[in-house]
């Protein structure tokens, strides 16, 4: 049993009561809707005449089904219009806030939470969608929910959850020049496999996290969940504060310091203890690739792919099964794998730094012949802050397309799709079969660094020795 | 179709109600509803849509199509109702007609669960037994029949027959904590107390 740890600190503080049956009811500080699991939701509180507990600690906005090229009402798609719809009628029907739109704040869910300041450290934070562990990088125990589950926190507030345990992934030494925390995640599930956080939270301590900035840790915790962990965090510190300070729901001036004070408190104890712990060396970690069909199935831009004999026993089956729908043959090296498509984007990586990043490779050079790339910022937000700064510019000189903030091609629930056996370099977070819209499109997941230099090359490629 | 009575919500200690009999066993999830009506935002439509082929077929002889059958509650079935896919369709389709308890010989594990978590109790006699109440039931549509989960009965005040449910299920209904929201908004005295104690809540 773990005991001192932020995880814990925040779990007793949101403990509402015991419930029949082992569960814990745990109070939830910020309820994130957007409009794919909601919508059941609130029929399911109507059915039983219930009311939402707390519209104030409600926040919605769309992303999954916009379209990202042109965003005019009514959607084409008619089941992606009444989803939009319906979501509006019920945020005004509730007194629920609905960043929508054209309001200046919309976007991918877990990129406009924090950038509001609304996520905050010490928090518990509920949205349904799997993502949501994202904001576990400001020190909150975040995770996602199901529908069923999104109606109970719209009915009470609350949730019937079990505590998880806590792993501690120490990170010594500091990642290298072109490594990113992309790299960083990629690498941990490559070596932990994707179901060992099951029933853990993944505490990111050690060196080289202290010196990632919020929006590093932000891409670290969103794929805490693509390893088995439901929750990853980081310690609040010095690098959260001067995020949150200012921002437009973060606490005002005259309670900053004691907001301060008490964050501060949350961290982990020095003498916390752990039910486990993993040590990495970021310093080792190269720019890291999948190049299979689940997301550890990551090597590193200088490795082949595994050969069967070299795998675990238990790994080979789903290895087999991907040298097939990839189209990759075992020791084939992953470096210059030829790309269709590029996309940099998602609630992983949609952030302005991770913008920065693509267009420092891009700028000065040249999408390749014959590939589809494109920019989609993760909020408007983003959005505006790229276009200040000539990002945009940057990109579209370069022959990317620059898009209207969403989802996008992350999965396949709004018009970017890839088609048939189209492989795409793409900045998201899930290389499932199918994934990305097409029964037979294949999936490379990369770093935004990596995506760029992948488009120029028109193949997979060392963004560290590009020229 | 039924006017809308309340779902259920919180401890169910008895279900009351008229009967409607469906005879035959091993009667599927895709027989309850199609298909072809799972692709829906809400579940709002699915009442209509029970049996949906079944009724098609008996051009208004099904028995959810019978004027006199029309407000009744409690279905009694016979073996392995609900078999088939998991969808939670099936005993969404039948609360939303207005089935507010099934009496049959044994269940499907899937849709028995199903119909737990929307509270709908499943009991079970013997299939002698079971043919015996499909009499007694049809013999009078209009007759109020009780299952009685305290008593482990299911009666029309003349005929009295007990009846079983799994013991797992029995608890969480009579204890109300098959409804996992009403569980939760229940304690919302301790959730005010969680709350008053957050700082973030009360500007630190």
């Amino acid at each position: 049993m773990s005991s001192g740890t932020l995880y814990d600190k925040v779990w007793d503080l949101h403990r509402v009561a015991d419930l029949p049956g082992g569960a814990t009811q745990l109070f939830i500080g910020l309820h994130l809707i957007h409009e794919v699991t909601s919508p059941q939701a609130f029929a399911a509180l109507e059915d039983k005449g219930l009311k939402v507990r707390c519209p104030d600690r409600t926040v919605a906005t769309v992303d999954h089904i916009v379209p990202t090229i042109s965003q005019e009402r009514p959607f084409a798609d008619p089941l992606a219009e009444e989803m939009l719809s319906t979501l509006e009628r019920n945020c005004a029907q509730h007194g629920i806030t609905l960043n929508g739109l054209g309001s200046g704040r919309q976007g991918i869910v877990h990129v406009i939470a924090p950038e509001l300041g609304l996520t905050q450290p010490g928090m518990t934070v509920a949205c349904g969608d799997s993502h949501t562990s994202t904001h576990g990088a400001f020190g909150a125990i975040a995770f996602g929910i199901g529908t069923s589950q999104v109606r109970d926190v719209l009915a009470s507030q609350s949730l019937a959850m079990s505590k998880l345990k806590v792993r501690r992934i120490w990170v010594e030494n500091r990642l290298s020049e072109g490594v990113f925390a992309k790299d960083l995640i990629l690498h941990v599930i490559r070596t932990l496999g994707v179901k060992a956080g099951v029933g853990y939270a993944y505490e990111f301590a050690g060196p080289a996290i202290e010196v990632l900035s919020m929006e590093e840790r932000m891409t670290l915790c969103n794929m805490a969940i693509e390893g088995g962990a439901r929750c990853g965090y980081v310690n609040p510190d010095q690098i959260t504060f001067d995020y949150l300070n200012g921002r437009a729901e973060a606490p005002a001036a005259d309670i900053w310091d004691r907001a301060v004070r008490w964050w501060g408190s949350l961290a982990s104890d020095a003498d916390a203890s752990f039910d486990d712990e993993v040590r990495f060396d970021a310093a080792a970690i190269a720019p890291t690739v999948t190049w299979g069909i689940t997301p550890g199935q990551g090597i590193g831009v200088d490795e082949r792919v595994p050969i069967s004999d070299q795998l675990d026993p238990a790994d080979r089956p789903i290895a087999e099964e991907a040298y097939r729908y990839m189209d990759l043959a075992p020791g084939q090296p992953i470096a210059g794998v030829p790309v269709d498509v590029c996309f940099i984007g998602s609630c992983t990586n949609g952030r302005l730094s991770d913008l920065q990043a693509a267009a420092a490779v891009a700028r000065g050079r040249h999408v390749a012949e014959g590939i589809k790339a494109f920019v989609v910022p993760g909020s408007e937000q983003v959005a505006r802050a790229a276009i200040q700064e000539g990002l945009d510019q940057v990109f579209r000189e370069a022959g990317f397309e620059w898009r209207e903030p969403g989802c996008s091609m992350c999965l396949a629930m709004n018009p970017d799709r890839l088609e048939g056996t189209q492989i795409s370099a793409s900045s998201s977070n899930r290389n499932f079969k199918g994934r990305q819209g097409s029964a037979s499109g294949r999936t490379l997941l990369m770093s935004p660094a990596m995506v760029a230099a992948a488009a120029i090359a028109g193949r997979v490629s060392d963004v560290r020795q590009l020229s | 179709m039924t006017e809308h009575i309340a779902f259920p919500q919180g401890p169910i200690g008895h279900v009351s109600g008229r009967g409607l009999v469906l005879r035959g066993d091993d009667i599927d999830t895709d027989r309850i509803i199609p298909a072809r009506f799972l692709k829906c935002v809400s579940f709002e439509a699915l009442g209509e849509q029970a049996f949906a082929d079944d009724r098609k077929e008996l051009a208004g002889a099904h028995p959810f199509d019978q004027a006199v059958h029309q407000g009744a509650s409690i279905l009694v079935v016979n073996d392995n109702f609900g078999c088939g896919s998991s969808r939670e369709h099936a005993p969404q389709a039948l609360m939303r007609w207005g089935i507010r308890a099934v009496v049959g010989v044994s269940y499907a594990e899937i849709f028995h669960g199903n119909c737990l978590a929307l509270g709908i109790p499943c009991a079970t006699a013997t299939a002698d037994q079971i043919r015996a109440l499909q009499d007694a039931v049809e013999a009078d549509p209009a007759a109020e029949w009780t299952l009685d989960l305290q008593a482990l009965s299911f009666s029309d005040g003349t005929t009295s027959q007990a009846i079983s449910l799994a013991a797992g299920a029995l608890d969480m209904l009579r204890t109300g904590q098959w409804d996992a929201t009403g569980q939760l908004v229940a304690r919302d005295a301790e959730l005010t107390r969680t709350m008053a104690a957050l700082p973030y809540l009360h500007g630190f």
